[in-house]
């Protein structure tokens, strides 16, 4: 084995950052549990969505090695999720928008035994 | 290229094992991205009706056990860092670690399994089931250990209102039941259609899981390529590729549960 | 200059065309487990015939039913049915694969000059992807079959007796093949280009085959989800999309055509490609404008994305939704618009020829455009209101995808065919025909509008007195359409039997794919080609006695 870890092709991730990595995400996970036990209001969601995308950084950047790969690979992700947030966002802008036409409990159920 | 210098993983339409490495990687990362855009799909319906009626989530979400829901997440977490060291291990040559962490990973996709198994038996037995199997009963309740008091079942059976929904409709005698309905008016009236919540709870956690199932299928497959020494500093594509995959799961992973577990 | 055209009384084909990829390896096993593109592609086009063949005998059945008022040859039931039948067949096996998987596998590669994609068992199972989905639909037709149209609309969706579980289920499976041909593609472009082959240096094809990858990847799994949920609603009543269990059915709306705003991109923007290709050959001019159609090709992608809610405009979107698609909806004409336009300028002073592929070129900025233009009239949000549901709409997209795709594909299936095959086809009979789709087409469809516009509504058994002549017209117009496939299914056939011996490039086209044989031999290329201009007809001298052309720096390399 040569002295510093290479392979013939692809980037070798240093161990003490795989068990930094993973030292870090158990801390956060531990803060996002306190965190949910205490009402910030509206900014419940936000916090917890904060911490989880902080979370999913580090797993992409280290663990799926974006930070050492072809700035192309992070393209795709990021490209995929601005696509799903442009999803999220409209749909969700449209259905809050129609919410007052909305009368619950009124429309058809399923009452027929479909295949 | 003469035969002697061609290995024997380099497949003929590519001219060097980079090239391969490289499309192979641009492969599995644009699979990974129909992936999330999948997911997503089911995180925007989450979005629309969290939004639309956070009662039903902040209400719902006490059946959920965050203890179970936690310990998952940490399990994940762990099996991802012996994922990534395995991929580490085979870059460099180390089969018995390879092998080693590979198992450790597949234990950690088992324990998982495991408990999402106990999570679903205590969901079936209490009758919180999605959609129209809605059908809560109250024994053992208890057990889910709320953080906040939760309103007293009126036994057992379908709970629901006996007002037939369609009689609240506008051409209907009844005046719709509000549907805003929020915890601050009192802990005891569950709101109307709680049943979208675990609709969405059985929908995502179960696609989870069958992702979940089938990265350990792959696991167990390179597992017996690994004693197989197959892989090797010159050839780990593989492991990359499903370390990848099983990272992904993860990542999903740690969404759905602030998302689903730690609400309000 | 001369032409290239094959005569029907020319040389017979010798039983033995040489080694190619044709003839490479015999037996059910090398062709059902090829990793060769080439033969995949084949398959595919066989594949993606069939379900045209399928989808089209149902819409001569829907019309037939259509030429009068009342029951005419079937009942209300079986007639939902059938238009299902033709919209799911027609969309889902043959168009949404169509271009990309028969022709785009087969010259991909070869415009790369490449042996193969990046993923040939990933192509395979593409391949075999789709036909386990065709057996899930052709099982749900033959179980009684699906009555809700091909857009699966909740709530009747989650109530009908009818086989949605199958049908959907089959699509499902679809969508991965889609998404693995994508996936290939991108990669493929990506990492598989030769030497001196830049971005800018690809041909139009290319970047129309990697816009049309782009949406294969990002916007199939939406489906994907979408199918997933209308099962779980079916099979374990979730709720999601039934309002009485505090669902949304709008939210399928907005799923559903998150995807299919963007497949119908799927659909024309590989077409786009062949006419790039076909109209700049066929005229012996560079392609006029090549960056901005490149660009558009990408444009067109992205901009998809943005304006699925026009299909949604009366079904309880909100007005701030429906205005903001209404604007996108204009903004996606340009890039078409773009693209046209540049063609024209390319067949400006070109050196035409009147070859089928040609035709089937010209036909396609007639045909195209009068559909890309009609879809302004809908995108316009007040005369959506009113055309909605009519049978403008239907107009409107048989035009793009008939007189968009369709006529593409057949252009492309002409000035390829003998690349694939090494056979040249009779081109009186192709001739013949493409005026027989021409006037079937627009007789059946222009009704269409008109009637739509009058207030004829789109999926109705039966209709008013005064829509009469209009549906006798349509009808009579879609059976000389068929005339005319029947007579290509003919020569082209018979130019497998009987047709006189291809040379290496009988149209003079530049792009890598004619500088190796017709057919091609297992490999592609004896040596990786060196990238030119792939719209630089200067060096290319038609040679009479070789029946095609050659390139002064290929020179005695022609066809055996």
């Amino acid at each position: 084995m040569t002295p510093h870890a290479q392979a013939r092709v692809g980037h070798v991730v240093p161990l003490r950052v795989l068990v930094g990595v993973l030292a870090t995400l158990l801390v956060m996970t531990y803060v996002t549990v306190e965190v949910s036990r205490h009402d910030f209001g509206r900014f419940n969601l936000w916090i917890a969505l904060g911490v989880a995308v902080f979370k999913a950084s580090l797993v992409l950047l280290f663990f799926m090695h974006l930070k050492y790969d072809k700035p192309f690979n992070a393209v795709i992700v990021i490209t995929s999720l601005a696509f799903l947030m442009l999803f999220i966002v409209i749909a969700l802008q449209d259905t809050v928008a129609y919410r007052p036409q909305q009368i619950p409990g009124y429309g058809p159920s399923i009452k027929t035994n479909p295949k | 290229m003469s035969h002697a210098e061609h290995p024997p993983y380099l497949q003929h339409h590519f001219e060097t094992a980079e090239q391969q490495f490289d499309a192979g990687k641009l492969g599995i990362w644009l699979f990974l991205a129909t992936e999330i855009l999948l997911f997503g799909g089911l995180f925007c319906a989450y979005a629309i009706y969290r939004a639309n009626h956070p009662e039903i989530f902040v209400y719902a979400h006490h059946y959920l056990d965050k203890t179970l829901g936690g310990t998952n997440t940490v399990i994940l977490l762990c099996s991802s860092l012996t994922m990534a060291w395995a991929v580490r291990a085979s870059q460099l040559g180390q089969r018995k670690l390879l092998v080693l962490l590979l198992v450790l990973t597949l234990l950690g996709g088992a324990g998982f399994m495991g408990i999402k198994y106990v999570e679903y038996q205590q969901k079936w037995k209490h009758g919180l089931l999605p959609g129209a199997h809605f059908a809560p009963h109250d024994e053992g309740i208890e057990a889910a250990a709320p953080e906040k008091p939760i309103a007293p079942l009126a036994g057992g059976g379908a709970d629901r209102t006996t007002i037939p929904p369609s009689a609240e409709g506008p051409a209907g005698t009844v005046p719709p039941a509000s549907a805003d309905l929020s915890l601050r008016e009192g802990p005891t009236r569950r709101p109307s259609n709680v049943q979208i919540f675990f609709s969405i709870y059985f929908l995502m956690t179960g696609l989870h899981g069958i992702h979940v199932l089938v990265g350990m299928i792959a696991i167990g497959w390179i597992l017996v390529r690994s004693l197989r020494g197959h892989f090797g500093p010159d050839y780990f594509t593989p492991v990359d590729f499903v370390g990848l995959y099983w990272h992904l799961v993860d990542l999903i992973w740690i969404f759905l549960f602030p998302l689903l577990y730690l609400i309000g | 200059m001369g032409t290239a055209e094959g005569t029907a009384t020319g040389a017979r084909v010798s039983p033995r065309l040489g080694d190619n990829y044709l003839t490479h390896t015999r037996g059910f096993a090398s062709w059902a487990l090829t990793l060769d593109h080439k033969r995949i592609g084949v398959m595919y086009l066989v594949a993606i015939l069939t379900a045209f063949l399928l989808g089209g005998v149902a819409a001569l059945l829907v019309r037939t039913e259509l030429i009068a008022r009342g029951p005419t040859i079937m009942g209300a039931d079986a007639y939902n049915k059938m238009f299902t039948l033709h919209g799911a067949a027609m969309v889902f096996l043959f168009i949404i694969p169509g271009i990309p998987a028969a022709l785009g596998n087969f010259v991909l590669p070869l415009m790369l000059g490449a042996k193969d994609v990046a993923f040939p068992r990933l192509n395979l199972m593409s391949f075999w992807l789709w036909v386990v989905g065709a057996l899930f639909a052709i099982g749900a037709v033959v179980a009684g079959g699906v009555d809700t149209g091909w857009t699966f609309y909740t709530p009747y969706s989650t109530t009908t007796n009818t086989n949605v579980i199958a049908t959907t289920f089959g699509a499902f499976i679809l969508g991965f093949s889609s998404i693995f041909t994508g996936m290939n593609f991108i990669v493929t472009i990506h990492k598989l280009r030769p030497v001196g082959m830049t971005w800018f240096k690809m041909p139009l094809f290319l970047w129309s085959l990697y816009g049309t990858a782009m949406i294969q990847v990002l916007a199939t799994p939406v489906l994907a989800i979408t199918l997933l949920l209308l099962i779980a609603e079916r099979a374990l009543k979730v709720g999601i999309f039934d309002p009485a269990l505090g669902g949304d059915p709008v939210l399928y709306q907005h799923f559903f055509w998150f995807y299919s705003h963007p497949a119908v991109y799927i659909m024309i923007l590989p077409a786009m490609g062949i006419i790039s290709e076909v109209i700049s050959v066929h005229a012996r001019k560079h392609i006029f404008g090549y960056r901005f159609i490149a660009l558009s090709s990408i444009a067109i992608a992205v901009l998809g994305f943005l304006v699925w809610g026009h299909h949604m405009f009366v079904s309880g979107q909100s007005g701030m939704a429906n205005a903001i698609f209404s604007v996108l909806t204009f903004s996606v004409a340009i890039p078409s618009a773009i693209k046209v336009f540049n063609w024209l300028a390319t067949l400006y002073k070109g050196d035409i020829r009147l070859s089928t592929a040609m035709i089937y070129g010209l036909m396609f900025l007639v045909t195209f455009g009068i559909g890309g233009l009609t879809g302004l009239h809908l995108g316009a949000l007040a005369v959506d209101v009113h055309l909605h549901d009519t049978y403008f709409v239907v107009a409107h997209f048989h035009y793009v995808m008939f007189g968009g795709t369709v006529v593409a594909l057949l252009a492309g299936l002409h000035h390829w065919w003998p690349k694939m095959f090494g056979v040249m086809f009779d081109e009186r009979l192709g001739r013949i025909a493409a005026a027989l789709i021409f006037v079937g087409f627009n007789t059946t469809f222009f009704t269409q509008f008109v009637m739509g516009s009058h207030g004829m509504p789109r999926r109705y058994y039966d209709y008013v007195p005064q829509f009469d002549l209009y549906h006798q017209i349509s009808t009579i117009g879609s059976y000389v359409m068929a005339a005319g496939f029947f007579l290509i299914a003919y020569y082209l056939i018979l130019s497998l039997v009987r047709g006189k011996r291809a040379p290496m490039n009988p149209w003079g086209g530049n792009s890598l794919e004619w500088h190796t044989p017709s057919p091609p031999p297992h490999d592609n290329f004896s040596e990786t080609p060196v990238a030119e201009d792939p719209y630089d007809y200067g060096k290319l001298v038609y040679d009479p006695a070789k029946g095609g052309f050659a390139s002064r720096s290929y020179e005695g390399a022609g066809a055996s």
